[in-house]
């Protein structure tokens, strides 16, 4: 089983008065696992059903390795699709969702029983052939869906949000092996998502959407550290804009001059966007920061520190230091010598806009 | 312990009720069987007899097909009209056949057979309007009857299937057309297998309404078209002969019968296309 090259081209779609698409570009490598990020109604399950044919474009086509798909039913399309939940057909058991593609083709009822057994070993479901769709955990169910997607073998898997009805932990377990088994099959992914840690970890590139377009697209550590636009750089992780002032090719900040990361900026006065993580913080009495808030998640904890200048900054610290960090302590707070990120500062005003420390 | 008294405390609490339903459900039933087999003060089965034979028997044998005529299509008719309902994309529709049909549904007896004869009767006003009296239409025939039932019935049949349309999941139908399912093989495969409990229990319910009907019909058909309600209330009533009334008694026991029967069809079809609900 090979993947296939997909291509949107100006992909176009309108709601009445709603814009899903509005021109969206992209091109899919074959066997690449890319995942779709964005906010809310920013388009994402429109791109996808576009492709599985469940929804017409205005303008613009969508292309299979070359070929235009856009007009082809979508029961001809070689796309296997999981959707977001409660998709099993829940008059079959789990063998019969699987092997229904090869019951619609007239399959003999003991290769289909063959083939579903062996999708379902696929999926890490070997006994649970004969059980009803309402007999199956939630994780199950869809690793029962995926199988079923996987069962003509398609040369493109569709996920759409094919994980937000499961609780966290298995979550991660089953992202994991969707992406082991994508890996395997080499099969061209594309899996839709609004959670930024699922896209980040197991995708080979990231689709960033934004209001029916294209925003950036790119691998998640270039993502991550060079966003491309203000907007990515504030929807993937969290992002500290820091005034600095831009002398030739570096930018003083917090008392700190640091390399200018990439052109430098015609403006003096700038933004300088540092994530939480690149932020130093150190219990000292004589600090100019304060620690406002501490919020913990296990590995880490985020403060958010006010420093003298009135600003708000968010930190990262170790989890197991955080009881050093409580709220009110004194801090003193550096950045990592490294090559920051800048951008022209905004009118006053709007500058100081630190995320919440709970948005991620 | 404290849960093993609340349990047994909960059994208890269920008696009273139980026993009123047994002897509210029981005591009719005992005079019915009582009345059918005694005759003139001695045990025998000749009311039963009887209730088989002549007359009697081809009214029962009527209502059975009038009843079993307007399930099926009563059943048919209303699922279409549903799904059309179902799938439209004017909410106001939607809510405007399901209140009519509200309505409707329990629209009979003898209103029901005056709305029909003053529209499609002998002198009604479509038939006048259109001259259907000189194309032979009657609608105190059989047929005319049917039509009035389905007036009730399709209704009934919207009003029980459409929440189980309304329970098919769109994801459904793109899986199967994601899995190369054509709109048929959708409906062969999954939609009609999950409809089947609903769309089963819409028909019996039909079945029932049909048979168990008889104002409407006594004011439309009179004895016209033979069914076994109205040969009960004649014999009740002594229209025919004095003395019948045990008659009566076992034709409703007839009638029980064929309920029974119906049960023992349905029953068993129902377990089994509702089987991957358990
Ligand atoms: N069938 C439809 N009818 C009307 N509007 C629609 C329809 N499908 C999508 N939309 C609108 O188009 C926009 C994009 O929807 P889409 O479902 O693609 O968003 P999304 O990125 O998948 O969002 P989410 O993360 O919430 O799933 C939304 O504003 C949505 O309300
Ligand atoms: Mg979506």
């Amino acid at each position: 089983m090979n993947g296939a090259r997909v291509e949107f081209r100006g992909l176009r779609r309108r709601f009445g008065s709603t814009v899903a698409l509005d021109g969206l570009d992209l091109t899919v490598e074959p066997g690449e696992l890319i995942a779709l990020l964005g906010p809310s109604g920013c388009g994402k399950t429109t791109a996808l059903r576009c492709l599985a044919g469940f929804e017409q474009p205005d303008e613009g086509e969508v292309l299979v390795d070359g070929a235009d798909i856009t007009r082809v039913p979508a029961n001809r399309r070689d796309a296997g699709m999981v959707f977001q939940s409660y998709s099993l057909f829940p008059n079959l058991n789990a063998r019969d969702n699987v092997g229904f593609g090869l019951r619609v083709r007239k399959a003999p009822a003991a290769k289909r029983h063959a083939r579903a057994q062996e999708l379902l070993e696929l999926v890490g479901l070997p006994s649970v052939g004969d059980r009803y769709p309402h007999q199956l955990s939630g994780g199950q169910q869809q690793r029962v869906a995926l199988a079923r997607a996987l069962a003509l073998e398609p040369r493109v898997l569709l996920l759409d949000e094919p994980l937000s009805a499961l609780d966290a932990k298995v979550r991660v377990t089953l992202r994991e092996e969707i992406r082991r088994l994508q890996l395997s099959l080499g099969i061209t992914t594309i899996f839709v998502t609004h959670d930024q840690e699922e896209a980040l970890s197991m995708a080979d590139r990231v689709a960033v959407l934004r209001e029916g377009r294209l925003e950036q697209v790119a691998d998640p550590a270039t993502l991550y550290d060079r966003p491309a636009t203000p907007f990515v750089a504030e929807f993937v992780g969290a992002m500290n804009h820091l005034p600095g002032l831009v002398s030739g090719d570096r930018v003083t900040v917090l008392g700190q001059t640091l390399p200018v990361e990439g052109p430098s900026p015609d403006a003096a006065r700038v933004d300088v966007l540092v994530r939480p993580e690149a932020v130093l913080v150190t219990p000292d009495g004589e600090g100019d920061g304060i620690v406002m808030v501490s919020s913990f998640r296990g590995s880490t904890a985020r403060l958010r520190v006010r420093l003298g200048d009135g600003n708000e900054v968010l930190a990262d610290v170790p989890g197991h230091d955080s009881a050093r960090f409580a709220p009110g302590t004194a801090v003193r707070v550096g950045l990592v010598e490294r090559p920051v990120l800048v951008s022209a500062r905004p009118e006053a005003g709007a500058a100081a806009a630190v995320p919440e420390p709970d948005v991620v | 312990m404290r849960d093993s008294r609340t349990r047994s405390k909960g059994r208890w609490a269920a008696a009273p009720l139980l026993v009123f339903a047994v002897i509210v459900f029981g005591v009719p039933m005992l005079v019915l069987l009582g009345g059918t087999f005694t005759k003139e003060g001695t045990l025998s089965t000749a009311n039963l007899t009887e209730s088989l034979q002549g007359a009697y028997l081809t009214a029962l044998v009527g209502s059975v097909k009038i009843s079993a005529l307007v399930a099926v299509l009563g059943g048919v008719l209303g699922t279409f009209l549903a799904q059309a309902v179902v799938t439209s994309r004017f909410r106001a529709l939607r809510e405007a056949v399901l209140t009519a049909s509200g309505v409707l549904a329990n629209f009979g007896g003898v209103p029901l057979a005056f709305a029909w004869i003053a529209t499609l009767g002998n002198s009604g006003v479509v038939t006048t309007t259109l001259g259907l009296g000189q194309h032979g239409w009657n609608l105190y025939n059989f047929w005319g009857l049917t039509l009035v039932y389905l007036y009730f019935s399709i209704p009934l049949q919207v009003l029980t299937v459409v929440p189980a349309l309304d329970g098919l999941r769109p994801q459904w139908r793109e899986a199967a057309q994601n899995n190369g399912a054509s709109t048929w093989q959708f409906w062969r495969y999954v939609g009609i297998p999950v409809l089947t409990p609903a769309l089963l229990g819409g028909v019996v319910l039909l079945f029932g309404g049909a048979f168990s009907a008889y104002a409407t019909a006594q004011a439309m058909v009179g004895s016209t078209v033979p069914l076994v309600t109205l040969k009960i209330a004649d014999a009740l009533t002594g229209n025919v002969l004095i003395g019948h009334e045990n008659v009566a008694l076992a034709l409703s026991l007839d009638m029980i019968v064929v309920a029974g029967l119906v049960m023992a069809v349905y029953l068993p079809l129902q377990r089994r296309s509702a089987r991957w609900l358990r």
